[in-house]
């Protein structure tokens, strides 16, 4: 393994900025109904001209709905074409109903994209942790219960500079290499690398990724295989074509 | 060893031993006694973080708090003090001029949420530093392996070492890490014949490896066309304060030669231009003249440390900057106000915080002229 060919599963800030267009091209595709992801370009002016591709993706205003003992599924509560035998909308406008926004931030130091999330009631007032913890799947809330402070904690957005929780990236380039398994830095196609990484993440927290997303990205999306999620205690089907 | 010409054990000494003399108030709408009681007087570590001093405070100010649950948190001028960030830094940063004591409130109610992150528990501190070791970790060596192999034991000890300011103990764990010293080209130097990783990661290996260093800026603008920072306006908003996390990225050939300032306009190109920033520009003529060491002042300033410092520091350049851009007026690591000339890997080995980033601070000055365009 010491053939320095291999990748190692980080990506470079110029390779997130194009994942990112194609993650933000195949949402639009697949979900023109839900939310959409944006790009928002960093007000820094500290940084200069030379990183226009400074910035992170935005979706927001995603509507929490509880199905039962079925994973957190977070979803949009505009219509859905989705077929699901459980009711699929919730138009509550009770405070009971959770949002959640989802910003995906590149991280320097780890050379990875790295999920931040904020979830807030109706009326504006913000989640606590154990309400969160509550919308997650059982399998990260378990996680969360074990590794309270290595998997999911209370940071600081990088660009809205306010407390939003985050996932932990220091697996996240191991898993990333398990998932696009074994490719050469030469047959990588590095566009897809978000929908990749989303399949993985968007499980995590329950933010259901539509099967459509991935399924006409490269050829590497066919050697995924079971991977493990981000703190490695538990296998994670990342969600492949039926 | 090399590792004893790179590191200077008296400056890890002067890092681990600086402290700021805090007079700490609180809040006026938790006092519920008369009279109300009087500031605490507490040596802050300049490594250590503000919660740390909870226990200290507690009992001193616990009789005349209002009935409630306890959020600490701390402001000073009005400005709540982000706790993760250590209390060394914080000063630098928001004293533009060394304010002594320096005069925070501590608040037990009333937590801004919105604007900081709750710190509940001495857990709380642990691991956003644990956290924050394990990212250096991964940016020097392309994973943080070593740091979450620490056995519990040894994590405990580092940690407990880091709160009792117990250099010695740290050291001896923390030199397991391998994540220093960096020689002079600035990479990493392993010890003789060792393996530098037992994992073997490709990432680490390699003659075409870019080294990276771990690195935290905070830059600062003050508005005004002052000399004088005792006028600095306090900050009243994280907002003016920029904060870049991202790591110096070093080629190996380009190692030998690269001082602080190379290193701060491969992070911040826009300010460290060349036209804008000639050597020595940094200091306007008064600062020249009088380099001050904060956070050495109150002992004997070794010699070595003494002559990086103010060499070439009082060289006064009179070329005019005619950039709109802002104008770099003061860097500052560890309270040392620094010239850019210095080389890049003494300030890496000597001047880093025990997680292992250097936490630079940057002050510019953008003229009136400029703010006003914005």
């Amino acid at each position: 393994m010491s053939n320095l060919e291999v990748w190692d599963g980080t990506i470079s800030q110029k390779d997130f900025y194009v994942a990112a267009r194609t993650l933000v091209e195949r949402w639009k595709q697949v979900n023109p109904s839900l939310p959409q992801w944006t790009w928002i370009p960093s007000k820094s002016t500290l940084m200069g001209s030379s990183c226009k591709e400074e910035g992170y993706l935005s979706l927001e205003n995603m509507f929490h709905i509880d199905r039962n003992e079925e994973c957190l599924i977070v979803d949009s509560f505009s219509e859905r074409e989705e077929t699901d035998d459980v009711a699929t909308l919730v138009h509550s406008t009770s405070n009971e109903t959770h949002i959640y926004d989802f910003h995906i931030v590149y991280s320097f130091s780890y050379k990875v994209p790295v999920l931040y999330f904020h979830g807030y009631q109706s009326d504006g007032q913000p989640l606590s942790m154990d309400e969160i913890e509550n919308d997650l799947p059982p399998s990260s809330s378990k996680i969360l219960r074990e590794s309270k402070w290595t998997y999911m904690t209370l940071g600081e957005h990088p660009y809205v500079r306010r407390p939003w929780y985050t996932l932990h990236p220091c697996a996240t380039s191991d898993w990333m290499k398990l998932l696009l398994g074994g490719t050469s830095m030469k047959d990588l196609d590095i566009s897809s690398y978000l929908l990749s990484w989303l399949s993985v993440v968007g499980q995590a927290i329950g933010l259901r990724i539509p099967l459509e997303l991935q399924q006409s990205s490269n050829s590497s999306s066919s050697r995924r295989g079971a991977t493990k999620s981000p703190t490695g205690t538990e296998a994670v089907e990342a969600r492949s074509g039926q | 060893m090399a590792t004893t010409e790179l590191c200077s054990e008296e400056a890890l000494r002067f890092i681990w031993g600086g402290a700021i003399p805090l007079q700490i108030h609180l809040h006026e709408s938790e006092v519920t006694t008369l009279p109300p009681p009087p500031p605490a007087l507490i040596l802050g570590p300049r490594i250590g973080y503000l919660p740390l001093l909870v226990p200290l405070l507690k009992p001193y100010f616990s009789s005349t708090l209002p009935p409630g649950v306890d959020t600490v948190w701390f402001d000073y001028k009005g400005l709540p003090l982000k706790w993760n960030i250590p209390t060394g830094v914080l000063f630098d940063l928001l004293c533009a001029e060394p304010e002594r004591p320096w005069n925070l409130t501590v608040h037990f109610r009333g937590h801004p949420g919105e604007t900081l992150i709750p710190c509940e528990s001495e857990d709380n501190v642990k691991w956003s530093f644990i956290n924050a070791l394990k990212e250096a970790a991964y940016v020097i060596n392309g994973n943080c392996k070593n740091v979450m192999n620490l056995s519990q034991a040894d994590q405990f000890e580092l940690w407990q070492s880091l709160m009792k300011g117990n250099v010695e103990a740290y050291q001896r764990i923390a030199s397991r890490l391998k994540l220093g010293p960096i020689g002079e080209d600035c990479t990493l130097k392993t010890g003789a014949g060792q393996p530098r990783q037992a994992l073997g990661e490709a990432d680490t290996a390699g003659s075409s490896r870019v080294g990276r260093i771990p690195v935290r800026l905070y830059v600062r603008n003050i508005i005004q066309d002052l000399d004088d920072f005792d006028e600095a306006t306090a900050v009243d908003s994280w907002d003016s304060i920029s904060y870049i996390n991202r790591p110096v990225e070093i080629h190996k050939h380009e190692g030998h030669l690269l001082t602080l300032r190379t290193a701060l306009k491969a992070l911040l190109p826009e300010i460290f231009d060349d036209e804008t920033m000639p050597d020595n520009q940094i200091f306007s003529k008064e600062e020249g003249c009088q380099v001050t060491n904060p956070s050495f002042e109150d002992y004997e300033t070794p010699n070595s440390l003494r002559n990086v410092e103010t060499e070439e520091a009082s060289i006064i350049s009179d070329s005019v900057v005619l950039s709109k851009k802002p104008k770099v007026k003061l860097i500052r690591i560890q309270g040392i106000e620094l010239d850019l000339s210095i080389p890049f890997f003494w300030v890496v080995n000597n001047l880093m915080n025990p997680d292992y980033f250097i936490h630079i601070c940057v002050f510019t000055e953008a003229s009136p002229s400029q703010v006003l365009v914005r």
